[in-house]
């Protein structure tokens, strides 16, 4: 069995007007299902409005479902008296890197998370000691996260969640306020806790690059899965997911247009090497 | 850069009162107020003065840095000095026009300015020598006893540590909203007080605006974070008193001993 695994789920946005009627009732999310390996890479993707931040707030029941469950191991997510444990199972690090950090100093941050679950303070020093290790920041442990950059704090901000132990990470769209340096630090960072740590990892993004390297691409639209596969398989139907309002990763783009203008080249091409790879024996 | 603001007036070197716990600095302020509250004599005010240099001294900040407040009650100082001054009753010593100054006049306004200036400076010490978290931390653990009479000493003090922290991001946006509005053509600089006033609405409200957006932000991070109040939470780095604390303690009792002696005996 799967460490995430959603069954008919529906989620609801209910708008009401003063006088506590509904006004009006939105279905971000649309009976679906999903059942997720533990150790798994897997990307979430989706233009706006389909359903995939809506989605990774039921992973640790900051929303439940309006129908259908969803259950973390053998947690349910609606559990009250089980929210705790589920919380320290599954973190999850948002977009906003200002609005999640909650320690004046890079340290006192990491250590929010354990000081809230009641980790005694030996235990904790180890802990913050190795999470600030595991994403790199050790240098930074003594700094205000006001001076940091934003891929930084996105590294501090994962490194708090690393502090808890948990099965599985859930990144709402971490880099879609960063630069492009940003982005490459911290998709590296959460790629090595995701191979070496062997963390479940639930990546919520746009960018397409980011998710060449996941073990599974599942793609929303209007609170359903529509496609979900490896990124070789997704990526090879590059006119579906150019009718969902997504792009495919340039390499794949240019791949699939030299493929349009004649030249036989194999669908689902991800990387420049792969290209170069596929493209020097025709050329010869 | 707007960042790099230092929060307080902590004033960061290393000295003995700089390492003492918050806890024993907090009361030793409290010691020094009450024993300027009982001084009644110069002797008094004389002990009073040792316990403040020789706290000045160890703390190894620069004294220009202890009299800045005072600029901030200078206005205060001058009214009660003078009111005391030329309206104490008693052996009149000089006299002109409707004002008369009285040797009783002379000593009370003398103690009353010493007092003012003691109470500044003293607490001035403690500031300057403890980081505005520490002091957070001090404040929590040290009122940790009206959490008997359901007052959320721990939520007051975690809202205290987010509030130091927003602080420079706030002002960093706001900033950031003035010249996206200057860009616009708004004006903030000419016009009286009451026009520039009112060209700072424009302002507050998408700061607000987004102040709330942060605080539901950070609360969904703090929930997904496990906070879930102050029961059963643990500390990185749990106040510890260590043996300067203790001493320290104990002179703080010397010092009090010998104020009530003061007072009561001459």
């Amino acid at each position: 069995m799967g460490i995430v695994k959603a069954t008919k789920l529906i989620f609801d946005y209910i708008t009401r007007d003063e006088a506590d009627n509904v006004e009006d009732v939105k279905r971000a999310i649309n009976n679906l299902n999903i059942d997720i390996t533990q150790g798994d890479f897997v990307a979430v993707l989706g233009h706006n409005g389909s359903g995939k931040s809506t989605f990774a707030k039921h992973l640790n029941g900051i929303l439940l479902p309006t129908e259908g469950t969803v259950f973390i191991s053998d947690l349910n997510t609606a559990n009250d008296e089980t929210l705790l444990d589920l919380r320290k199972m599954v973190g999850m690090v948002f977009q906003n890197p200002d609005n999640q950090i909650i320690g004046n100093v890079v340290e006192e941050d990491v250590a929010f998370g354990p000081e809230n679950i009641g980790i005694p303070t030996d235990e904790m020093w180890k802990r913050v000691d190795a999470a600030l290790e595991a994403v790199g920041m050790t240098a930074y442990r003594y700094k205000s996260p006001n001076k940091l950059s934003g891929g930084q704090k996105q590294r501090v901000a994962i490194a708090g969640i690393m502090a808890m132990k948990p099965k599985c990470i859930v990144l709402d769209e971490p880099t879609a306020m960063l630069d492009p340096n940003g982005r490459k630090e911290v998709i590296k960072t959460v790629l090595e806790l995701n191979k070496k740590e062997n963390i479940t990892v639930i990546l919520i993004t746009h960018y397409m690059e980011e998710v060449i390297e996941a073990d599974r691409v599942i793609v929303m639209d209007e609170g359903k899965i529509v496609m979900d596969g490896t990124p070789k398989e997704v990526f090879s139907h590059v006119e579906e997911l150019k009718k969902l309002r997504l792009d495919v990763p340039s390499t794949t783009e240019l791949a699939y247009e030299l493929k349009q203008a004649g030249l036989k080249l194999p669908d689902g091409i991800l990387t420049l090497d792969e290209l170069v790879d596929n493209l020097l024996p025709i050329l010869k | 850069m707007l960042r790099d603001i230092t929060l307080g007036q902590y004033y960061p070197v290393d000295s003995f009162i700089h390492r003492l716990d918050p806890r024993t600095k907090l009361f030793g302020t409290m010691i020094f107020i009450i024993s300027l509250f009982i001084a009644d004599s110069w002797l008094s005010y004389g002990l009073a003065t040792v316990f403040l240099v020789i706290a000045i001294g160890l703390s190894k900040v620069p004294v220009k840095f202890m009299l800045k407040g005072l600029k901030a009650v200078l206005v205060l100082l001058i009214i009660s000095v003078s009111f005391n001054l030329f309206l104490t009753d008693g052996e009149v010593l000089f006299k002109f026009w409707i004002f008369k100054i009285t040797r009783e006049g002379i000593r009370v306004s003398l103690f009353m300015g010493m007092r003012l200036i003691f109470l500044i400076v003293g607490s001035s010490v403690m500031t300057l020598t403890t980081t505005p978290n520490a002091l957070t931390d001090g404040l929590e653990k040290s009122l940790g006893f009206l959490k008997a009479v359901r007052i959320p000493v721990h939520e007051i003090s975690m809202m205290m540590s987010i509030a130091l922290r927003f602080i420079p991001i706030l002002i960093e946006e706001t900033d950031k909203i003035m010249k996206a509005q200057m860009a616009r053509g708004a004006d903030f600089e000419s016009g009286n007080i009451i026009q520039k006033a009112k060209a700072m609405v424009p302002l507050l409200v998408p700061l607000f605006i987004s102040a709330m957006r942060r605080a539901t932000d950070l609360a969904m991070a703090m929930e997904a974070r496990c906070y879930h109040g102050g029961d059963g939470r643990t500390k990185l780095k749990p106040l510890k008193y260590k043996r300067e604390d203790i001493l320290t303690y104990l002179y703080y009792l010397v010092y009090m001993s010998i104020c009530i002696a003061v007072v009561f005996c001459f």
